[in-house]
């Protein structure tokens, strides 16, 4: 388990073949969304029992009485257990949240890793509100609270669906770095994953930011990139700081068509 | 290494796509066993989609895509390395009669332990109220238990369990959740390193100790015991289980069993903590209907000897139940 660059915490496998993913533990206030969901989906799940007892209650008030004592009991403990094990860890909550429980060994989740860390919640909410779970969750490398170290169970968040949105940065862009295919993979090499997106969000919202920020922004982000590959100063002295950042970012995105054509505006690809 | 994104994400889609479907029907099936055929076919897409997992994570690709695959080969890698006991399939009556009593004896000492704690509080309570009787109101934090037990006894006796006519249900009800929650929470503190175990059986038996003393030197013993034993004698040890299993909980945690990591620790009493919550649960459900449906009864309406007798049974029973059920299952199981 380690910090990725964005600060968020990791959950890192390797499997026996080699590979190694990691995969981002969630967010304790996303978390906490996902759990407020799930009250509300068992606040109404015990109305509706609520509303059916009332029928009941002109047979027998106590038997009506007794079944919604229970039913609400069962509904708040069996809530969490039932969905996280038909639907793989997520609740409702964490289906609306992208979120669900794993094994922290990456292995198939288990029935008793469910009970176990759901029923351990009463330490969690200590002494009000998730404050014992909370404070542990955030101190603990992996995010888990008491119950999922407990349990061996780490909350994760479930990447969206993926997209390259470069094309809208490049259009109609010549890029000066295409005359230099060995800087170029170098870029590649050094720049990760995290920065290029950081540096491609940036161009993507740069229309909603005043031209002076523009400046602001883009210097330290150029000066990175040229700190981890320098070109020759007549490539770097003709342009700006945002045009080097989109430079980068259409360089480490590129595509096949634009490779045989160094000149071609970077919109043809 | 350099790499056509674009292309690559074009080429590899397919197999991701096909991987995902895959992957979704054993989820949503977990019993479901696939074909050879299929199974093969599994195993060449979670390696195509773990080669292509290596393959960009050495490119500065799009974070969503690494995000993507990642996710997609821990659950690939989750299905196919799977190597623990599958779940067999829960019978009640092997459960009843072998799983749960075999867990309890195995954990026995974390069981004394849990007792003796209780018992300490027990003796602390009754102590308290014997060289302070004053501290009767601060010891006891509920309004029926404050005035003179003899004029509680004979309000009870008089009124032949009426006032509790048409809530029986209600009553038995709100004892089983009650108890359930407060096991739970007891089991729960394990994960204090059993410091919040530790309070919660000591401070259950002071408010034992306290009631008791306080009937016994007010001349209520008979009352006293044919009140708490029919119900008494299954949910106080369904309470001490429910400790026994919190210092299970804390044993783990602070590692009786060096040469093992705190993962494995926690992993090898999982299930013998979940077989504990099932047993001490079940125990508090027939506690709550004896209490609500039979304990209230005094004399003249019930006998105290009926009720006493009741009560032995049930923990004579209970004893047998713990100490003897399933023994030549166990036996069986450790023999060569």
């Amino acid at each position: 388990m380690m910090l990725n660059l964005s600060g968020r915490k990791t959950l890192q496998i390797q499997t026996p073949e080699g590979v190694v993913f990691n995969l981002v533990a969630a967010g304790l206030f996303t978390r906490f969304l996902a759990w407020t969901v799930d009250g509300a989906v068992v606040m109404t799940a015990s109305s509706v029992i609520g509303m059916g007892a009332q029928f009941l209650m002109i047979l027998s008030p106590d038997f009506a009485n007794a079944l919604m004592i229970i039913l609400y009991m069962v509904i708040s403990v069996g809530y969490g257990i039932f969905t996280e094990w038909q639907w793989r860890g997520q609740s409702w909550g964490k289906q609306l949240l992208r979120l669900r429980v794993i094994d922290a060994s990456g292995l198939k989740l288990q029935l008793s890793q469910i009970i176990i860390r759901n029923l351990l919640r009463p330490v969690d909410l200590l002494p009000a509100c998730y404050l014992l779970g909370g404070t542990f969750a955030f101190w603990n490398r992996r995010g888990q609270r008491l119950g999922d170290l407990a349990a061996n169970t780490v909350v994760v968040a479930i990447p969206g669906s993926f997209a390259v949105n470069v094309q809208s940065v490049e259009e109609g862009k010549y890029n000066s770095f295409r005359d230099y295919p060995h800087l170029e993979s170098r870029l590649r090499q050094r720049v990760s994953p995290a920065e290029a997106a950081l540096a491609l969000d940036a161009l993507l919202r740069r229309d909603e930011i005043s031209p002076e920020a523009r400046v602001e922004l883009f210097r330290p982000l150029a000066a990175h990139f040229r700190s981890l590959v320098p070109f020759e100063e007549k490539v770097d002295e003709m342009i700006t700081d945002e045009q080097f950042v989109r430079n980068v970012v259409a360089s480490v995105y590129r595509q096949a068509g634009s490779r045989s054509s160094r000149t071609a505006p970077i919109a043809a690809d | 290494m350099i790499l056509d994104l674009q292309q690559f994400i074009r080429a590899e889609r397919p197999y991701w796509n096909e991987l995902e479907a895959l992957l979704r029907r054993i989820e949503e099936d977990p019993g479901a066993r696939l074909p050879l055929e299929e199974t093969r076919r599994f195993h060449y897409l979670y390696d195509r989609a773990a080669s292509d997992l290596l393959r960009i994570s050495t490119f500065a690709s799009s974070p969503e895509i690494l995000g993507y695959l990642e996710a997609l080969v821990a659950r690939a890698y989750g299905e196919i390395h799977e190597t623990r006991e599958p779940r067999r399939r829960f019978l009640f009556r092997h459960w009843f009669s072998q799983q749960f009593p075999q867990t309890f004896r195995r954990h026995l000492r974390a069981f004394w332990l849990s007792l003796g704690l209780t018992v300490l509080g027990v003796i602390f309570g009754a102590g308290i109220l014997c060289v302070d009787p004053d501290a009767k109101e601060a010891l006891l934090p509920f309004s029926h238990l404050q005035g003179k037990p003899s004029e509680r006894v004979a309000e009870e006796e008089r009124e032949k369990g009426q006032s509790l006519e048409g809530k029986k249900a209600g009553f038995a009800g709100f004892l089983m959740t009650h108890n359930i929650q407060v096991s739970l929470s007891t089991l729960a503190l394990g994960m204090t390193y059993g410091i919040g175990t530790v309070i919660s059986l000591f401070y259950n038996g002071v408010i034992l100790g306290a009631v008791s003393y306080d009937y016994i030197q007010d001349g209520q013993t008979r009352f006293l015991i044919g009140w708490l034993l029919p119900h008494g004698s299954v949910e106080i040890p369904s309470i001490i289980i429910a400790g026994q299993a919190g210092f299970v909980l804390a044993g783990a945690l602070i590692g009786s069993r060096k040469r093992m990591t705190l993962f494995d620790r926690l992993a090898a009493v999982r299930g013998d903590l979940v077989t504990l919550i099932g047993g001490f649960s079940m125990l508090l459900v027939w506690a709550g209907i004896i209490e609500a449906f039979f304990s209230q009864y005094h004399e003249p309406a019930m006998p105290y000897g009926v009720k006493i007798g009741f009560g032995l049974l049930e923990l004579l029973l209970l004893c047998g139940y713990l100490g003897l059920s399933g023994r030549k299952g166990q036996l069986g199981e450790t023999a060569p």
